[in-house]
């Protein structure tokens, strides 16, 4: 589809130019083309109603990873518009045999009018979004873009803290491998935080490409090794678990094990009002304790994901074939 | 290999510091010159080894410079570097420039230039990209990202090559 959506002149993108367009990386989109999307996604909000939008439509799930909540809110939130949805199954498909990421594209945009797809090879979204003529949705691809994702924490914070401007962020945790905590730093690019703290252990901080991208997008930040330093000034608390499954070297992953946890005793130290989020699944650094603090928000972040999915696939398919 | 021609001015007493090499003109050819110390033998391969092909080549290494501290020249008899080896000679000897000869004299300059994009010439060092993991349906692109020090970024995955890692896979 990149063909069909490139080059987007400066005139389209400003008057919201959704769709046809693929979704590969949250740095492809305007602070403007955000709004219009959390505003659309908040109309969804609350008890669903029934919709026939995209009825005529069918949209293809291929993931290649696991996945619970990516997986499951876009396939909700396709059918809550009246969409059909195919789903390719990595352990039962041809992949087994060897099928090239090329072919099994081809077949789906033959199938479908919109891909979702998740892939462990960091620009498996991008290349098959040059294959295909119907558009592409990146629902994460290694440890490099989960753009919706990113565009559902926006949305959160939005809605929880009723506004993305001016707050003080803090990313803890896995900045290094965790594709989540990326695009989340890429999507504050396209607002105006007032700080934001990138907190992690040495081995787990943002690749060189990231930070270069992050500082060449101005956006003002300050990696630090611990919460407590922070916690007292944060206005949202955005955490991750350790990417066990993305160390090339298992004994690295070893060192790091368990080395940050959010603890009650930390959160009570926490600016009134702040919310904490966290993009799912959780490991030992988000204990079950925390869910009884009025500050944790990752439920109703989770929740939020078929309403936000629901607008996206509305303005990328847009709805009405004829 | 082709001729080397390495002498030692006569006299001048022989010690390390104040030996001089010399490299006589061509008459028809290209003189490579700012190559990075160590790179002659680099840019030799890139070009195809044209000794193989019945050239003669001369070739100065390690020579002082102003502009580099310490650089390699090469001088190809007989063979005019076209354009676009220019262009790829610019990924290994990023401040090389080439002069063309004819009858002893200078008749074209060309700088190396390193071009904007590169489609299946280097090989992404992350594992996980699918430039390396689905090599045989996506070839690999690079963007240049940064010219001193000489820098490729990833079409796809982002990551970015330095200028010693394009030296290697180059060289």
């Amino acid at each position: 589809m990149r063909g069909r959506n490139e080059p987007l002149g400066a005139e389209l993108v400003s008057r919201d130019a959704w769709k046809g367009r693929d979704v590969i990386s949250i740095l492809d989109f305007s602070r403007r083309e955000l709004e219009s999307l959390f505003a659309a996604a908040s109309e969804f909000v609350g008890p669903p109603k029934p919709r026939k939008d995209l009825a005529d439509y069918i949209v293809a799930t291929a993931f290649f990873e696991p996945s619970t909540r990516t997986r499951l809110s876009f396939t909700t939130a396709a059918l809550r518009l009246g969409a059909k949805v195919i789903d390719l199954s990595p352990d039962v498909s041809s992949i087994l045999k060897g099928e090239s990421l090329h072919d099994t594209t081809m077949m789906l945009e033959g199938y479908s009018d919109l891909i979702v797809m998740r892939h462990p090879s960091e620009g498996a979204a991008l290349l098959a979004a040059e294959l295909a003529s119907v558009p592409v949705v990146n629902g994460g691809d290694g440890s490099q873009h989960h753009p919706t994702q990113a565009m559902l924490d926006l949305f959160t914070v939005k809605r929880l803290k009723g506004k993305i401007d001016g707050l003080t962020y803090t990313v803890l945790g896995d900045n290094r491998y965790a594709r989540s905590a990326t695009s989340f730093l890429y999507g504050l690019t396209k607002f105006k935080p007032k700080m934001v703290y990138i907190v992690s252990p040495e081995t787990l901080r943002p690749r060189d490409e990231v930070i270069k991208q992050l500082k060449g997008l101005g956006l003002r930040f300050e990696q630090r090794a611990e919460l407590e330093q922070v916690i007292g000034n944060t206005d949202v608390l955005y955490l991750t678990r350790i990417q066990k499954e993305r160390f090339p070297d298992p004994n690295e992953y070893e060192k790091v094990k368990g080395s940050y946890k959010l603890t009650k005793e930390v959160l009570a130290k926490g600016r009134s009002g702040m919310i904490v989020l966290h993009p799912l699944p959780r490991s030992t650094e988000l204990p079950y304790e925390i869910d009884s603090e009025k500050s944790s928000a990752y439920m109703t972040q989770a929740h939020l994901g078929v309403p936000l999915r629901m607008a996206l696939l509305l303005k990328v398919i847009g709805g009405g074939r004829s | 290999m082709g001729a080397m021609t390495l002498a030692r001015r006569g006299n001048l007493p022989q010690n390390d510091d104040q030996t001089t090499m010399l490299v006589r003109k061509i008459p028809d050819g290209s003189v490579i010159d700012h190559i990075a110390a160590g790179k002659a033998l680099s840019v030799l391969r890139l070009l195809g080894n044209p000794q193989e092909n019945g050239f003669t080549i001369a070739m100065v290494m390690n020579v002082s410079s102003s502009k580099m501290k310490r650089k390699d020249i090469v001088k190809v008899e007989g063979m005019e570097v076209s354009q676009e080896q220019v262009q790829r000679l610019a990924l290994i000897a990023p401040r090389a420039s080439v002069n063309i000869v004819r009858a002893y004299r200078v008749v074209a300059k060309r700088n190396a230039v390193p071009p904007r994009t590169l489609r299946g010439i280097l090989s992404c060092t992350a594992p996980t990209c699918v430039s390396v993991r689905e090599k045989d349906s996506a070839p690999s692109i690079f963007f240049l990202s940064g010219k001193s020090p000489l820098r490729y970024r990833c079409k796809y995955c982002g990551r970015e090559l330095t200028e010693k890692e394009i030296s290697s896979q180059l060289g």
